[in-house]
């Protein structure tokens, strides 16, 4: 078959950062093409590129053989392009039908409108998508957010769908719930660029894998070429994966003992229900949940963003709904938050003055109430070696910065103080294989020293090979603890759906 | 062909630099032409502007006390607008602070020179801030807007300047004009080279040096930055943003009141009516133009005070009016602003372009 798009030597340069070198890769009509890659190697620099975001300091772009250059999107979306982008650009207040509507290049009339609503009803159905026309955006879960996305480019019959990390952000079950629709674009004739850094969904849905290092791309293979282990050593090399160990002797010492904690939401709805934990010092806890049960509100009623309505949090001794201990405490409490582009960095400012914002008071810092400007750098030199982060220039802002190296900024800031207790959520997110086992090993290696953690995260395997223990939540509750070294990914998953199984290891 | 521009990812530091220049450049052809229209050549006109401005000790002593409030206004402005605090109010604050240095200086009865100077300055700085700080506290706790606070708050410093200058503190011996009673030597600022230019100058680029230092070296300038950059985050990470807030209000508009001191002790040596020709909205374009730059605040400031003494000797020797002026004024803002698009975006000329 001939390729629909051919990619040809493109080169993007910013101002002392060469983000793409040579790349060239091809994609057949009806492929799923995966592109794989290190943080910072330049997939979603590429992928501006094909949409028109960035034009190319060389190199061509060619549809069905013909030679394109685009100076905006707009004009890959004319050429059948499409993009969902990692960051939703939807109008929270408005119902689906309308945020849909808004894609269109010319806002249709009250007698097109009811064609429109037909056809997507019909897209909705041809992929039996769970989708509500009129309920406003702000309520749907982000998966569902996803999918009107998805529709926008249907509707304007794009060949090509670039998804950036779509993955990201779902709970796996949404995550299957994509590749089949995927799937189905396939066979309909559509092509698709998919980048993700789980390998796991790489395995499932490519045809083709482009391995893309440092802004080149290395390699092309053909489902059946390859196997796991063989791209992860073309694109980082496999003896780069650091090796750590878990640290099996648990002391007894309790370092957080919540109990029976309630939190409620805007609405009065509780999103945290009676909920009791002993964390034990050094103890690497895993919290397994389908997204929205009460994890990320624990994690904020922890780190202090939320008042707790009912219930303690002792540690030492005192009650950290108790203002005044909560704030020295605080301090002693890291939190890998969420949302990170909103409340994880300054994104003006460069690497060093965003490793410090949490600790610039402290006299590695300041001396007096002056900043420490060589000892501000020595730090973010080393945490830059050591998370491997790729950061451009010195001083450059950190909103330059490809995604999984912001991450890693808000990770090493995090860590660095030696926290009594890590709150975590979903801290591998977005990260290359290789910084996700880094970042592993931190953790590991902070337990061994006393570091308390509270990891939050969807990838039951992550959960399985980290944590000393397992609890599972439910609709804000706490339905039960499980062993990681004799469960099996199917027991957790139906845990998470509510049933409630063994209800040992609680006291543990 | 096609002529399209792109969102430049990062500017280059040269770029930024000849960029104002090169505007400056378009401003003044395009004055030129409005020059020819009034029957001026246009190169004897800015060879006037220069000449007048900077061509002689007087020339430049003028253009320096104009420069004066313009760097502190301008520096007040821009501290707040570090913070994505709009203070629009400086105008007001320079009346206020303006106020209090002048009630000192007349109702005090300080006689030393130096503690009067000093009790002075404090008075101004204080209730200058105290003055922004209104609108600082009422953003920290109600989230009011602080643009409608800091614009409605002018209009009730300058009518209460007016009150005192016609009313209470009216010189009796004035003949009924609106002014107060000269201060006394003591409440004067030096003035040098036997020109108008007072130690206010000095005052002001110490000031802005230290606003420097403030905001690259301290940890107080490190916190604004991250609220400015993103207050969330800023939270999250422990800071007390709404404190933050008033803080950075009040300074804001303490370093604008100096400016009020600085007028009446270094030149006026009075209040009166209309202390200040509106140099508090200049201070927002300068802190505009400046990119909130302690260092590019002094030098905007004193292209502007250039402007404003050049623009004077227009009037007298041609009779060109005073619009003609604010013409020249405009066209140089909008070449400035018109540079900040070229910094921003790179505009290419691209062959073959996407004809589907
Ligand atoms: N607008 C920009 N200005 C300057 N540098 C940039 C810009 N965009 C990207 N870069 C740099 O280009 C490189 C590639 O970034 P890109 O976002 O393409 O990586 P990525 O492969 O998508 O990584 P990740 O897996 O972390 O998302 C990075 O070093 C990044 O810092
Ligand atoms: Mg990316």
């Amino acid at each position: 078959m001939p390729d629909f798009l051919k990619i040809e030597h493109i080169r993007k340069t910013f101002p002392g950062v060469i983000a793409l070198d040579d790349v060239s890769f091809s994609v057949a009509p009806g492929e799923i093409h995966t592109l794989l890659g290190e943080n910072g190697a330049g997939k979603s620099t590429l992928m501006n590129v094909l949409t028109g975001l960035y034009h190319p300091d060389s190199g061509e772009i060619r549809i069905d053989g013909r030679r394109l250059s685009f100076t905006s999107p707009r004009d890959s979306l004319a050429c059948g392009i499409g993009m969902v982008h990692q960051h939703f650009m939807l109008v929270p207040a408005h119902s689906v039908f309308e945020n849909i509507l808004l894609a269109l290049d010319n806002l249709p009339n009250l007698f097109s409108r009811k064609k429109y609503r037909a056809r997507i009803k019909q897209l909705i159905d041809e992929f039996q998508l769970d989708l509500d026309l009129d309920s406003p955006v702000w309520k749907l879960s982000i998966g569902a957010q996803q999918w009107i996305e998805l529709i926008k480019l249907l509707l304007r019959d794009c060949r090509l769908l670039i998804l950036d990390e779509p993955t990201a952000v779902l709970t796996p079950q949404e995550a299957e719930r994509l590749f089949k629709v995927l799937r189905q674009l396939k066979k309909q004739g559509k092509s698709i660029i998919f980048i993700s850094h789980k390998m796991r969904e790489v395995m499932e849905i490519s045809d083709q894998v482009t391995i893309l290092k440092k802004g080149r791309s290395i390699a092309s293979l053909t489902r059946g070429e390859y196997d796991e282990r063989k791209l992860a050593a073309l694109m980082i090399g496999a003896d780069k994966i650091p090796e750590w160990q878990k640290n099996l002797q648990l002391s007894t010492q309790i370092s957080l003992d919540i109990q029976q904690l309630s939190v409620r939401n805007d609405r009065g709805l509780s999103d945290l229900e009676d909920f009791s934990l002993q964390l034990i010092k050094g103890e690497i806890l895993g919290i397994a949940g389908v997204a929205g049960n009460g994890q990320k509100a624990l994690a904020e009623v922890l780190t202090g963003l939320r008042k707790a309505s009912h219930g303690r949090i002792m540690a030492n001794g005192e009650d950290l709904n108790n203002s005044s201990a909560r704030h020295s405490y605080i301090a002693g409490i890291a939190h890998i938050p969420e949302d990170r582009k909103t409340i994880g960095i300054a994104p003006d400012m460069s690497i060093d003055d965003n490793l410090i914002m949490k600790s610039f008071k402290n006299s590695a810092f300041a001396r007096g109430i002056f900043q420490d400007k060589k000892s501000i750098r020595r730090n973010a030199q080393e945490k830059i070696a050591q998370f491997a982060i790729k950061s451009g220039p010195e001083g450059t802002p950190v909103r330059y910065l490809s995604g999984g190296n912001i991450q890693k900024v808000i990770i090493a800031r995090e860590l660095s103080e030696k926290p009594a207790v890590l709150v975590a959520l979903y801290p591998t997110r977005g990260l290359d294989i290789g910084s996700a086992e880094y970042v592993h090993k931190v953790i590991a290696d902070g337990a061994a020293q006393g570091m308390s953690t509270i990891l939050i995260a969807e990838d039951l395997d992550e959960l399985l090979k980290l944590s000393d223990r397992i609890a599972v939540m439910f609709r804000g509750r706490l339905i039960g603890f499980v062993d990681p070294q004799n469960s099996s990914r199917e027991e957790i998953g139906l845990m998470m759906s509510g049933e409630t199984g063994e209800n040992d290891g609680g006291e543990a | 062909m096609k002529l399209v521009t792109e969102r430049r990812e990062i500017s280059s530091p040269l770029l930024r630099f000849s960029a104002p220049l090169i505007s400056i450049g378009f401003a003044l052809f395009v004055a030129g032409f409005l020059l020819l229209a009034s029957g001026v050549n246009p190169l004897e006109a800015y060879r006037e502007i220069l000449i007048e401005s900077l061509g002689s000790l007087y020339g430049l002593s003028e253009t320096l006390v104009k420069t004066t409030p313009l760097i502190f206004a301008g520096l007040g402005v821009s501290l707040a607008f570090r913070m994505q605090i709009w203070n629009i109010g400086a105008e007001g604050q320079i009346y206020i602070g303006a106020m209090a240095a002048s009630g000192v200086a007349l109702f005090s009865g300080i006689e030393s020179h130096g503690l009067m100077l000093l009790t002075m300055f404090l008075a101004a700085f204080t209730c200058g801030g105290l003055w922004a700080g209104v609108a600082g506290f009422l953003r920290a706790r109600w989230q009011v807007n602080e643009v409608i606070v800091t614009l409605l708050m002018n209009y009730i410093a300058i009518l209460l300047v007016d009150y005192l200058i016609y009313g209470p503190w009216k010189d009796p011996k004035g003949f009924n004009f609106p002014l107060t009673a000269q201060f006394s030597d003591t409440a004067r600022l030096a003035e040098y080279f036997d020109t108008r230019l007072h130690s206010g100058f000095f005052l002001a680029v110490f000031v802005a040096l230290l606003l420097y230092l403030f905001m690259e070296r301290t940890i107080w300038g490190y916190q604004i930055k991250v609220i400015g950059s993103n207050p969330k985050a800023a939270r999250y990470a422990g800071m007390k943003t709404g404190m933050a807030i008033f803080m950075v209000l009040f300074l804001s508009g303490a370093i604008a009141g100096v400016a009020g001191f600085s007028e009446v002790a270094g030149l006026q040596h009075r209040l009166q009516h209309g202390i200040s020709p509106g140099y508090g909205y200049t201070a927002i374009i300068i802190a505009w133009l400046a990119k909130r730059s302690a260092g590019g605040v002094v030098i905007v400031a004193f292209l502007m005070g250039v402007l404003l003494v050049g623009g004077d000797s227009l009037q007298l020797l041609w009779q060109l009016p005073v619009a003609f002026v604010y013409a020249f004024q405009g066209l140089i803002l909008f070449f400035l602003l018109a540079s900040d698009f070229f910094i921003l975006y790179r505009v290419k000329l691209i062959k073959g372009a996407a004809d589907a």
